[in-house]
């Protein structure tokens, strides 16, 4: 504790990829970190999931690094199968009183080799993590790549518990982990802050009980689905049926199962199942050609960047049939069990047969968070989610409680993430002061120096337990590496990982005086950073550590055949010492950091960064280029769900404009922006008594938050008579700020025209907010005016999540929406200076002409101008509708590719206010990664350059996905040109080094020598 | 020819084929042991000169994995792989050389099937073709 009284740690309750986002930001910004997880490994839902739309990434791929670092992180203790029992304190400083539930494996010495899976005899246990679709024992580890490794056991099934027999795993296990003993604990932690990243589970199937689910083996849920879909699932990735393991042939999709139906009291949409049906249909398709899926929905909620594209992929490229029907039952044949929908389509009712049936269930939030809530003492909205505000959509009604992911609203992947870095941001504003107290010191001795002398290699060779031994001879492979040149130890450990073994290889290094070492065992993707590290403590570099994989890509995939497998070791090893010969300790390349933020932009997004930067101990330069700050958000006066945006604005611009750390410039400009992470230099340019003035600013970090524009609309006779309007202006006419050319009052009819050049050719993408905005301005008018008609045409609803209730709302007072195809739009014609339209309607099956007083055109969103040469001077990209693209569409929701660069608000798409304050915190988050640090230390392993070698022909500039290679003139004198590597850029890929037509790149760590040594080593 | 064992030199990426290998070994798949991987942080990194290096050097085929289309970890490090695989090989035809003991092949990190079975077919196929002729045909 502080002085301030404060403690300079966080409390992360749910290891989702909400929490651990929100636990790395913590942990990187220099706050220690419990992430408490029920469970007995972190990774929540999205490591069931098979891969992420819209890219299709495989979902394991992107969020694996994630669970590694945390697991690792010297600022993050993990604290599997504990709950949260109860907190007392202020904010601040809040002590919380948590329950570890006995593992019965001790994590200190279990390894993860997995010895124990096999032996125990109770193995017919349905597998929770694969949907029961496949079995486990008593003694499992929840899925291949958990974090932490380590099994637990299942005390309620384990013979040991249940009759005081077997054992058969304490006596596999030879590192001694399985601990019978171990007895459940209470636990007190001190906080200053709590983030509460509980997640949500998908909608019980028992809301619909006439799918069948449960009862017919071949109707499933999505999840269960997305685990039949994964390679390492129970199928592994074969598309199978349930009852017969038969590969399908028709599938259906059943969207809104659990979703926007009041019926079951679950009104809101649960708002990414559209799209991930889409995507389970779609890979479907990529694994079985033959397949043919139909999705059965009511609206396509494809509502996020890229997803109307993907949806369109879909149907052309993948033949993915989408059919807009509620389907009523679901009916089993006894026989064959092929399932039976029944559904009302085109020529009313209708039934079709398939072979498997997937329901696409919403999200609820998991029931037993009510009682954490009582134990944390926040409320709860009607249907259990945390409730929130809309412009601080990251606290909870408790001040040092705040919310990040799913269990605040149903929200995908990218969102959740966004709110875990907003929710560290929150945390970090509470405890500025405490930044770095409670962090770890990592005491390093001193290097020693290793140049000149001849190598002396040490080679260290794993048994891990039987894993390797039981295959692999061990001491043949450790007496052919002593034999190895410049070899001058060599020795087997039983377990190389363990504690003791670390200290062992310390003592071997100092008194065998190792320059170089060698370990043969597990992966280097998981390992290789623990034996880097005791290197370091060793006094050596860490780049003087050379890894061979002999157990995952040797003993275990060639168990039936020890003799070749002993030889691969034996080569691997070879290949590994010839490798090592050549390293060289790297140099850590520390660069200083800037402890400023530059937020571009002064709209809602900008400003919430700013006061968010601000709050966690930054300077902040704020960009606007208009005189006035407030962005778009001076034009709305409330929000769907009735906030006063105006009364919000006014106060959001007083807090940012008397802050003390924040500098406003208004109507200024950006000249240019040079520099790069934690050293960026900004010109800016304004008038200031009629004067233009240069200045330039110093910043360690950007927050693009530039916005984007209101398209006026250029069709539906816009222009031609003033009876048409935009829904902006007729949201202006509304507040009062804007005069109607027909009273509203005295309005009969109102027609509103959605997807008016949004989602068609021109601009393939949709707006995401119009829908919500029509239906807000539909209940707006009948407030006024409730006898005024109100016709709204429509492509499909998108009031997605939480703002269905809004449309439902609408519906019952009796706005009209009619649909309309694109292939059928509506017509208008002015007569008289009166909008007529027409158009077709699906239901009455013929035409509808209606002459409204109002014609209301929701027209969209575009990209602000000038995005393109903002662009170009922080070199990040633009996507192909002209938003601001990130580094990653589903982990890096925030970030650009660009290191310390972020972006919140419209700028990245359309959104709504409490989306762009999310992402405006999250940005703040992101930056404060950066910001918080003294020096930055680069990546060691980077290109390098020969200059004497390069020719400066530029190849490489265009080959750099970083930018990070740049031909400069090296020596002004002879005027000598060559490529110079930008070290805090570069990513050290190799692309630049292995195109180079003058062997002049090398890869530090990674040099065409070594491997060349490695490829001669191996086949001499 | 029966006891002819092909030798395989692999370049495996980083963040996905490494990754789908070790999941291989995870799941226990067997494939049999006549790859020697070599793990690069990108398929962009294998330089052309290491496949050479391994084929004069007496391999029998070289296997590169890299991440799938639009999966780089490096934004477009494969693409660039792919780019100068084409070019390779088209090197290689100009040379009248084997173009089929050269795969490069996409193997995300949660493909460890399809890893066991790349490697499985490789080496059928290197069994079935016989040794290169490669180093003795180009050894000065």
């Amino acid at each position: 504790m502080s002085d301030s009284g404060k403690v300079g740690a966080v409390l992360v309750v749910g290891g989702g990829i909400g929490g651990v986002q929100t636990a790395l930001d913590l942990g990187d910004s220099g706050y220690k970190v419990y992430l408490v997880e029920r469970a007995s490994a972190i990774g929540g839902v999205m490591a069931m999931l098979d891969k992420t739309f819209p890219t299709n990434d495989c979902s394991m791929c992107i969020l694996s690094p994630k669970l590694v670092a945390a697991g690792r992180h010297e600022n993050i203790e993990l604290m599997t199968q504990t709950e949260v029992l109860g907190v007392s304190g202020e904010p601040g400083n809040l002590k919380v009183r948590l329950k570890r539930y006995a593992r019965s494996v001790d994590l200190a010495k279990c390894t993860g080799c997995g010895d124990c899976l096999t032996k125990c005899p109770v193995r017919d246990l349905p597998n929770e993590f694969e949907g029961g679709l496949s079995k486990r024992r008593a003694i499992y580890r929840m899925y291949a790549q958990a974090v932490p490794n380590a099994p637990t056991i299942d005390r309620t099934q384990c013979l040991k518990f249940t009759r005081d027999k077997c054992g058969a795993c304490q006596k596999s296990c030879k590192a001694g982990a399985i601990d019978y003993t171990q007895q459940d604990e209470e636990i007190e932690v001190e906080v200053g802050s709590i983030v509460v990243a509980a997640g949500s589970k998908i909608a019980p199937t028992g809301l619909r009980p006439e799918y069948g689910h449960g009862r017919y083996p071949n109707v499933v849920t999505s999840l269960e689905y997305e685990r039949i879909l994964s390679a390492s699932g129970p199928y592994s990735g074969h598309v199978k049926r349930p009852s017969d393991g038969k590969e399908p042939k028709r599938i259906a999709w059943l969207q809104c199962v659990g979703s926007r139906d009041d019926s079951v009291e679950r009104g809101y949409c649960s708002a990414m199942c559209c799209m991930y049906a889409v995507k389970e249909a779609v890979i479907t398709k990529e694994h079985a050609k033959h397949v043919e899926p139909a999705v059965f929905y009511m609206d396509m909620r494809s509502y996020g960047k890229d997803f109307d594209k993907y949806v369109e992929r879909a149907e052309q490229q993948y033949g993915v049939r989408l059919v807009r029907a509620r389907v009523a039952e679901v009916r089993e044949d006894p026989e064959t069990k092929n399932l039976v929908l029944r559904f009302a389509g085109d020529g009313g009712q209708r039934s079709q047969e398939f072979d498997m049936v997937v329901l696409s269930c919403g999200f609820v939030p998991p029931p037993e968070l009510i009682e954490l809530s009582k134990r944390l003492d926040f409320e709860l909205d009607k249907y259990g989610f945390a409730a929130t505000d809309q412009w601080g959509p990251i606290a909870t009604t408790r001040d040092g409680v705040s919310v990040a992911g799913s269990f605040a609203q149903p929200m995908a992947i990218p969102e959740a993430v966004t709110g875990a870095s907003g929710a560290a941001a929150a945390a970090e504003e509470v405890l500025a002061a405490e930044r770095g107290k409670l962090a770890a010191v990592k005491e390093v001795p001193a290097e020693t120096d290793v140049r000149g002398e001849a190598p002396r290699i040490g080679v260290f060779v794993c048994h891990c337990g039987i894993n390797i031994g039981g295959v692999v001879r061990v001491p043949e492979v450790t007496e052919y590496a002593r034999s190895l040149p410049h070899v001058v130890f060599a020795e087997e450990n039983l377990y190389s990982c363990s504690g003791d073994t670390q200290e062992k290889i310390k003592d071997r290094i100092r008194e065998h005086r190792l320059n170089r070492v060698v370990v043969a065992s597990c992966s280097p993707r998981t390992h290789e950073p623990l034996f880097q590290a005791t290197v370091t403590e060793a006094g050596l570099n860490p780049h003087l550590f050379a890894m061979t994989n002999i157990r995952d890509q040797c003993s275990w995939v060639h168990m039936k055949e020890p003799d070749k497998a002993t030889e691969k070791s034996k080569d691997l090893v070879k290949m590994a010492v010839a490798r090592a010969l050549r390293l060289k300790p790297l140099p850590k390349v520390k660069l200083p950091v800037t402890k400023a933020g530059l937020v571009v932009g002064g709209g809602v997004a900008g400003m919430t960064s700013a006061l968010a930067l601000a709050g966690e101990g930054f300077d902040v330069f704020l960009v606007e280029q208009e005189k006035t700050l407030g962005g778009n958000a001076r034009t709305i006066a409330t929000t769907v769900e009735g906030d006063d945006v105006k009364a919000r604005l006014e106060e959001l611009v007083g807090k940012v404009t008397s802050h003390p750390r924040i500098k406003v410039y208004s109507g200024a400009r950006i000249k240019a922006i040079d520099g790069f992470v934690g050293n960026f230099q900004t010109t800016l340019q304004r008038e200031e008594r009629g004067e233009r003035r240069e200045e330039s600013l110093k910043h360690g970090a950007v927050v693009v938050a530039t916005g984007a524009q209101y398209r006026t609309p250029t069709e539906y006779g816009y222009g031609q008579s003033d009876r048409v309007l935009s829904q902006k202006e007729l949201e202006e006419i509304l507040s009062g700020s804007r005069q109607s050319p027909v009273a509203i009052r005295q309005s009969q009819s109102i027609v509103m025209i959605q997807c008016v050049g949004s989602r068609d050719e021109e601009r393939p993408y949709c707006s995401r907010i119009c829908c919500a905005e029509a239906v807000k301005n539909g209940l707006k008018v009948k407030e006024v005016n409730p006898d005024a008609d109100i016709y709204v045409l429509y492509r499909d609803i998108r009031t997605y999540g939480l703002r269905e209730e809004y449309y439902r709302q609408a519906r019952q007072k009796g706005v009209v929406f009619i649909r309309y195809s694109p292939e059928q739009k509506p017509e208008v014609r002015i007569e008289d200076g009166k909008p007529l339209v027409s158009v077709f309607d699906p239901i009455l099956g013929q035409p509808v002409e209606l002459s409204p007083d109002l014609l209301v055109l929701s027209s969209g969103l575009v990209p602000q101008a000038g995005s393109d040469e903002l662009a170009k001077m922080l070199k990040v990209p633009l996507n192909a509708d002209g938003f601001f693209l990130e580094a990653h569409m589903k982990l890096r929701p925030v970030d650009f590719a660009t290191e310390g660069v972020f972006m919140a608000g419209l700028c990245h798409f359309p959104k709504f206010i409490d989306e762009a304050a999310a992402q405006a915190k999250a940005a703040a988050g992101r930056a404060a990664t950066i910001l918080s640090r003294d020096t930055l230390e680069a990546e060691a392993t980077v290109a390098s350059v020969n200059p004497d070698r390069c020719s400066a022909c530029h190849m490489c500039e265009g080959l750099c996905a970083y930018r990070a290679i740049e031909v400069k003139t090296i020596n002004e004198r002879t005027g000598k040109q060559a490529a110079v590597v930008n070290e805090a850029l570069c990513k050290g890929c190799g692309a630049c080094a292995a195109n180079c037509r003058s062997l002049a790149i090398d890869i530090r760590g990674f040099q065409a020598e070594n491997i060349s040594r490695e490829i001669a080593a191996l086949l001499d | 020819m029966a006891s002819y064992e092909p030798k395989i030199v692999g370049f495996l990426c980083n963040w996905c084929t490494y990754a789908g290998a070790d999941l291989a070994g995870t799941s226990r798949m067997q494939y049999p042991p006549n790859m020697r991987p070599i793990r690069v942080m990108c398929s962009s990194a294998v330089d052309s000169v290491y496949i050479l290096r391994a084929l004069l050097e007496g391999a029998d085929g070289v296997f590169i994995g890299g991440c799938h289309p639009g999966d780089c970890h490096y934004v477009s490090g494969n693409y660039k792989a792919r780019r100068r695989m084409v070019l390779f090989n088209s090197v290689m035809k100009s040379l009248g050389l084997d173009t089929d003991r050269v795969w490069l092949r996409w193997i995300s990190a949660a493909e460890g099937r399809k890893f066991a079975d790349t490697i499985t077919e490789m080496t059928g196929h290197l069994s079935k073709k016989g040794p290169s002729a490669f180093k003795e045909k180009w050894e000065v």
